[in-house]
């Protein structure tokens, strides 16, 4: 076990409202999902026509990581992994691909709907955006498992795979959703432990 | 840091339910691909590997199960309990269980069958399969496209590293379902004859199932006759596009140079290289690029899609057991259904089944989101 490993930044986006670093940088009640999620866009002046075209899982991971990453806009390629997980996959859309194929007479599956059916597609389009060429791995479990993410945030960069690793929990389930991502690096403010990543998970 | 060594392995496919009845008919070249005309599934003709419900139902109802299970359950279940048998490990708190998979229980999504809704939840699918075969660990699902299942296997590795567990059991299935067939065939990529990789007609994929596990262990007293050491592993994405590989073969690339220079390995030192291989025009091609920029052009190659198809979330894992018994018994398997070179940078495909001095393999494998694997296996004596 090492100790010089710090949580540098994390991003919370749950009940239509943003927190960076644990301060509400966001809110807009009342709106649905898609809607939230355009204003979160248009509040942080993003600019990126491809967002319009994603599903609301990458809609989601997009927004989270792109305020924990933009801050650093240097040209050098950043070493940074992606391990993400949620309780929900991507069944979201797949419900979506399956009710496009389940009558026959509106028989229509599209592509554009059905590469969505992959949880880890939210993390393609994260790698696209920073440009990261680095380790993507998903996982799924019952609820938030801060002692897996800490051993797996870990084991990557002991075995030098990463520099930085951007983790965390990203699910939505019909009209429920929820992000949390946090970046694992060599300097911050918080130790990286299971008990500080628990803290704050659940200071939401 | 520990080493990692994968041992006792099964294959539940439609050539049989062992790794055996899989690596007899492969050694003979004989495809496991069928062409079905099945309108619940596909309106059109299509080409696949399928594991027969009424033999799957006969081999696992051998198991005593006191509920009712889905098809994919019960392909994991069999598999895992082939090597948990094979190996005698007892499943302590000390074993790991990983499944890898894309879709798991998808077909409950449409289904009016038994199972309550929620089954379609791959923590819900974990946990039959966990608690069936009694695991004290709760089950770490992987569902990372098409990389799964090599991937589960380096995941398997570093968390032996960390030393969470001693020993991993690393399963891997997924189905062949009207979900996933609709999907592939809105994007033009399904072939309905048996494929082609990396042959000038070459015309897409076809979808394949089985089940697959393997025993990843750190202890040395845990080998049987297939074992191999994993020498090094990784994965780097493309940054280039969700759905169409890279031009230049980027996040490949980078997979291989990383994972040899971990095995301290040059691409001479590669006895074979167990390709992803998947016969659609874009795949092959951007392999055919990585692997010339990687340097192993001239090194034997082949895809394994042309036997059972394009397995989907096992077929990393799949592929990494059918390499595991090339290298023990000395083989090059063919690349089944490759006939001329149809990509524009060489390659040394592997026309026919021979016998070579093996020692070492590459396992490469990518898919959608622009993820890309890569590890290196040798051979442990046994």
């Amino acid at each position: 076990m090492i100790n010089d490993l710090f949580i540098t930044g994390h991003c919370h986006i749950r009940d239509n409202t943003v927190f960076l670093n644990g301060a509400v940088v966001h809110e807009q009640k009342g709106t649905d999902f898609p809607t939230f999620a355009k204003s979160v866009y248009q509040k942080f002046g993003i600019d990126y026509s491809k967002f319009f075209k994603m599903d609301n899982l990458s809609k989601l991971a997009f927004l989270a990581a792109d305020l924990l990453l933009k801050g650093n806009n240097s040209k050098e390629e950043r070493n940074i992994a992606l391990v993400l997980s949620n309780r929900t996959s991507s069944l979201d859309t797949d419900r979506r691909h399956q009710e496009s194929i389940t009558n026959k007479d509106s028989y229509f599956p599209s592509p554009a709907v059905f590469v969505y059916t992959l949880p880890n597609i939210c993390m393609g389009e994260i790698s696209i955006r920073h440009q990261l060429h680095s380790e993507n791995a998903f996982f799924i479990f019952e609820k938030f498992n801060a002692e897996y993410l800490h051993t797996y945030a870990e084991s990557l960069i002991l075995d030098k795979k990463a520099e930085q690793v951007l983790c965390g929990w990203i699910d939505v389930d019909n009209e429920k959703y929820e992000a949390f991502l946090y970046v694992v690096g060599k300097s911050g403010t918080f130790t990286h432990s299971i008990a500080q990543i628990t803290r704050l998970y659940q200071n939401k | 840091m520990s080493k990692a060594y994968l041992s006792y392995n099964s294959i539940v496919s439609s050539y049989g339910f062992d790794s055996l009845s899989a690596i007899e008919k492969i050694k003979r070249e004989v495809s496991s691909l069928q062409v079905f005309e099945d309108k619940d599934i596909l309106p059109d003709r299509f080409c696949a590997s399928r594991i027969s419900t009424d033999e799957l139902e006969e081999a696992f109802d051998r198991l005593g199960p006191k509920e009712p299970y889905t098809k994919l359950e019960k392909m994991f279940i069999l598999t895992l309990k082939n090597s948990i048998s094979a190996s005698g490990l007892e499943l302590d708190d000390r074993v790991g269980l990983i499944l890898s998979t894309t879709k798991g229980n998808i077909d409950v999504l449409q289904e009016s069958g038994p199972f309550a809704k929620n089954r379609v939840y791959l923590s819900e699918m974990g946990r039959k399969i966990k608690d069936f075969l009694g695991f004290q660990n709760d089950a770490i699902v992987l569902s990372n496209a098409c990389v799964s299942g090599i991937l589960a296997i380096a995941v398997a590795k570093r968390l032996i590293a960390q030393g969470k567990f001693d020993h991993v059991f690393v399963a891997g299935g997924d189905l062949v379902t009207k979900f996933i067939l609709s999907g592939f065939n809105a994007f033009q990529a399904l072939s309905n004859e048996p494929c082609r990789p990396y042959c000038k007609t070459r015309s897409g994929i076809n979808i394949g199932e089985v089940g697959a596990s393997v025993l990843v262990t750190k202890d040395i007293a845990e080998l049987n006759d297939t074992s191999v050491e994993v020498l090094g592993e990784s994965s780097c994405n493309d940054a280039n596009h969700i759905s169409g590989p890279s031009r230049t073969g980027e996040g490949l690339y980078r997979s291989v140079i990383s994972a040899m220079g971990q095995a301290q390995l040059s691409p001479l030192d590669i006895d074979f290289v167990s390709a992803h291989g998947t016969a659609t025009p874009f795949n092959d091609e951007m392999e055919a690029i990585a692997f010339n920029r990687a340097g192993l052009q001239k090194v034997p190659l082949n895809s394994l899609k042309g036997y059972f198809g394009h397995t989907l979330g096992a077929s990393g894992l799949l592929e990494t057991i059918v390499g595991m018994h090339s290298l023990h018994q000395n083989t090059l398997y063919a690349s089944k259904g490759f006939h001329e070179m149809g990509v524009s940078k060489s390659l040394n495909i592997i026309e026919k089944t021979k016998s070579a001095s093996l020692k070492t393999f590459l396992k490469t494998a990518s898919g959608f989101g622009g993820c890309n694997t890569a590890v290196v296996f040798r051979k442990v004596a046994s």
